[in-house]
């Protein structure tokens, strides 16, 4: 297991790397370097440093929120289908981001911006755990989720919509799919603040979850405190989801592939997929944020469209295994 | 030693008390067979003692505080659930959770496997058992958190016969060196063999304590079950055996 | 884009149009129109200009935005209307101005209903401007004010076309969109001394640039939109620190607005302005 962590640990610096390197404005290797570590190269230095690092960075960051809070949003509600984006978990941050932004609250103090989206994704966390009660059955869950995504889009489209800006309401696209292109340091250290305490929030969870894998009795009597776990859960989820999606808009599917993918490598146990998934989920937003530049370069597309089109498959192919062994 | 201490035990479901002002003692070395029909208030009184349910009255268990009462008791829930496709080591392992690390190393994880006969399952996916496996995977996990109290919420419903009568020796040897169980039995066959003592619930409220022989009277199963059966000494020791139902 | 048309062929094909769809009443020897509707920011603009009084009924909602209209004090004299077939029907115009890519829905339908209605392609080009002020006078019946605005205008482009060697521009607007080759923008910039980054980097029309290439192309200014009022992501851009640290090294950077958009003398506004910024730069 050791070296399942060892290798996902490399996929994340390579992909790192390759994110800092591939970009429209074509930079040599050496050069990047150069630029990055010595400041040397002009614009180059301006490139590597404000565009591409803040990117890369936050696609680090906003990938490992999501891998990670699906895993633990899965551990605490024992169902594979729980992810930030499905239960509409993003979205609703998305909202609390939107409206930051329309109020005007955001231009007057720049962490209104995270911090509205963490109460709206910490409002749909714990409206999913009220709705689809504590162990979280399928139907229940994806009906709460689904219920949960449409309100918190329609709120959205209608803030954006009123808004007095024309740019505004074609947006609504890159808050429901995502996209991390010409993000700067500023979005950096907004969300990375947010990301890192919700992240370790969630990364302490693991005992417990690991003990809710005999249910919530058993759990209780193991010694876990399941009103804190289920706080735990319900503020790291909205700090990491809900700073995600402030700077990089609702990216879907990340928090469902990567602990499913990786679930069997390491044991299935929600300890030990907490940190996997967080490096799991960096590698997936990576790869897709570096897809997007690479399939059309030109045509900002959204991080989204890649992940769903990877993560749908899998989702279906969740249901079908559900159904076979609920049936 | 007195391990769990009940006093006036209330449960209510809204306004109706299903738990009725129990009290009781559980002392080490006893192995206590919890009996009662459907409804009864066996597993509200096994949740209320552990403080897992709201509770009127006392219960020493559940005045401990999280930690303190997950190494005083260990308990196994009447649902079956393992969530994950973890190994059966790592799921037996979360029973030393409450002593520092869920190790699956640890002396006490190979002796619980090895009393439930679950030696060559270590590296078995659990959830891939059968129903029965998994049951013994279960009661090797509660085993492993080696509590002076093991609290069990009908652990042999569903094992075939060798599984139940191997689980039931498990619970008395437990009796025998000085810890003590507790466990809601329907089999009244397996209790009045094994257990050192008896409850008797009846609609939330005490209706016998004592030996096998003192709790299933005639009268008594009668009055709570609605049943007659056929109780003797045998150089194995006691046997009972329901019969019929009354009217 | 019909930019590269010659201004008489359009204008031969723009009343063919007016005349296949109204009969003769709407020909050039006939009563000229009493009541216009304009439902395009830029016949708008023509359409003030050079409408007699009482004869242009209503203009388009966008004459109104300051961020888009250059005529805002103008377009508040007379009715808005939001480009939709009901609204203008009712209004009974004889004549409709229309731009060829706005409203078609509306157009269409207005048509159908009788309205003789002509459509203007988007200016393109400083030298399609006179050509399109004349055609628009042509239908209004007012071809002797039309001239004398045109000839103005032409006077106002020559004096204000630069001979300074070019320096490199750029034009950034919200979600990194810039002018290229063949646009309005593009020929502003020509004619007041800049060589436009966006055709050079190839781009054709509107398109996007992405921002590590605006960076690594160094203009020496850099000509940004007004942001509008309340936020949106595709203006952030304009606020990134890599466009605010090339800012800094690029000079006086100008932001365009409402001159910019539509062939009107407006134009030479943006020109007077983009002429002192290059005689600002060394």
């Amino acid at each position: 297991m050791k070296s399942v962590f060892f290798l996902l640990a490399l996929l994340v610096a390579a992909l790192f790397v390759a994110s800092l390197l591939i970009g429209p404005a074509g930079i040599g290797f050496g050069d990047s370097l150069a630029a990055l570590f010595r400041g040397e190269g002009g614009p180059v230095v301006l490139v590597m440093r404000e565009i591409r690092l803040p990117r890369a960075i936050l696609g680090l960051l906003a990938g490992a929120a999501l891998g990670l809070s699906g895993a633990a949003m899965q551990g605490y509600l024992r169902n594979p289908l729980a992810e930030p984006g499905l239960i509409g978990v993003s979205a609703s941050a998305a909202l609390g981001a939107v409206i930051a932004l329309q109020t005007g609250a955001a231009a007057a103090v720049a962490l209104a911006l995270p911090l509205s989206a963490l109460a709206g994704a910490g409002i749909a966390v714990a409206l999913i755990l009220l709705l689809a009660g504590p162990r979280g059955g399928a139907l229940a869950l994806i009906l709460a989720g689904i219920a949960i995504s449409a309100l918190a889009a329609a709120l959205m489209s209608l803030v954006l919509n009123l808004s007095p800006n024309p740019f505004a309401g074609m947006e609504i696209v890159y808050w429901m799919m995502g996209s991390l292109a010409d993000r700067s340091m500023t979005h950096v250290a907004l969300a990375a603040p947010f990301i890192l305490g919700g992240g370790l929030v969630l990364l302490s969870l693991g005992r417990g979850l690991d003990a809710l894998t005999l249910g919530e009795d058993a759990a209780q009597s193991l010694g876990v405190n399941l009103p804190r776990l289920r706080l735990g859960v319900i503020l790291g989820t909205a700090a990491t989801v809900g700073a995600a999606t402030a700077v990089a808009g609702a990216v879907g599917f990340i928090g469902l592939v990567v602990p499913h993918l990786l679930r069997r490598l390491v044991g299935a146990r929600p300890s030990a997929l907490l940190p996997a998934s967080a490096l799991g989920g960096a590698a997936m937003l990576l790869a897709a944020d570096i897809g997007t530049r690479l399939i059309a370069p030109d045509a900002d597309l959204k991080l989204g469209v890649l992940t769903a089109l990877v993560g749908a498959p899998f989702f279906l192919q969740l249901i079908w295994s559900m159904r076979r062994v609920e049936a | 030693m007195t391990l769990m201490a009940l006093d006036a035990l209330t449960v209510r479901r809204g306004t109706r008390p299903v738990l009725d002002g129990v009290t009781l003692r559980v002392d080490e070395g006893e192995f206590v067979g919890l009996l009662g029909p459907n409804g009864a208030g066996k597993t509200s009184l096994l949740r209320g003692a552990l403080g897992l349910l709201p509770i009127g009255g006392h219960s020493s268990l559940a005045a401990l505080a999280p930690g303190a009462r997950a190494r005083a008791a260990a308990f196994l829930p009447q649902g079956r659930e393992i969530a994950w496709p973890v190994s059966v080591e790592t799921l037996v392992a979360l029973g030393r959770a409450p002593h520092g690390a869920a190790d699956p190393g640890h002396p006490a994880v190979a002796l619980a496997l090895a009393r439930m006969g679950l030696d060559g399952y270590r590296g078995r996916i659990a959830t891939a058992l059968s129903g029965g496996e998994q049951a013994r995977v279960l009661i090797a996990r509660a085993l492993a958190q080696e509590t002076p109290l093991l609290i069990a919420d009908e652990p042999v419903a569903g094992l075939d016969p060798e599984a139940q009568i191997r689980a039931m020796q498990v619970f008395a040897g437990l009796a025998g060196e000085g810890r003590a169980v507790i466990a809601s039995i329907h089999d009244l066959g397996l209790a009045a063999r094994h257990c050192s003592r008896l409850i008797l619930l009846h609609r939330g409220r005490l209706a016998a304590d004592g030996t096998p022989r003192e709790v299933l009277t005639e009268v008594r199963l009668a009055e709570v079950f609605g049943i007659r059966g056929f109780h003797a000494e045998t150089p194995d020791g006691p046997v009972f055996q329901p019969l019929g139902v009354i009217r | 884009m019909s930019g590269s048309r010659r201004g008489s062929d359009r204008l031969a094909a723009v009343l063919c149009l007016a005349l296949g769809g109204a009969g003769p009443a709407a020909a050039e020897t006939a009563q000229p129109p009493a009541r216009v509707v304009s439902m395009n920011l830029c016949t708008d603009q023509l359409a003030m200009l050079l409408a007699a009084p009482g004869q242009l009924v209503s203009v388009s909602h966008m004459a109104t935005d300051p961020l888009s209209s250059a005529m805002v004090e103008a377009a508040q004299a007379y009715r808005a209307n939001h480009g939709q077939a009901e609204e203008v029907y009712m209004m009974r115009p004889d004549l409709v101005l229309a731009g060829t890519y706005t409203s078609v829905a509306a157009v269409d339908l207005l048509r159908q209903l009788g309205v003789p209605v002509v459509q203007l392609p988007p200016v393109n080009a400083l030298s399609e401007v006179a050509p399109q002020i004349r055609e628009v006078a042509v239908a209004l019946g007012r071809a002797a004010e039309g001239e004398a605005l045109a000839a103005r205008f032409e006077a106002g482009l020559a004096a204000l076309s630069s001979d300074l060697p070019p320096v490199s521009a750029a034009l950034y607007y919200p979600n990194g969109y810039t002018a290229g080759e063949g646009t309005l923008a593009d020929d502003v910039l020509g004619h007041t001394g800049f060589r436009n980054v966006g055709a050079e980097a190839g781009l054709t029309g509107g398109g996007t640039l992405p921002l590590e290439r605006l960076v690594m192309a160094e203009p020496r200014l850099i000509v940004t939109s007004t942001p509008y009022p309340g936020a949106s992501r595709s203006e952030e851009i304009l606020a990134h620190p890599a466009l605010a640290a090339l800012r800094r090294t690029a000079g006086v950077a100008v932001t365009t607005d409402a001159d910019w958009i539509c062939g009107t003398p407006a134009l030479l506004d943006a020109m007077a302005a983009m002429g002192a910024a290059r005689e600002a730069l060394p």
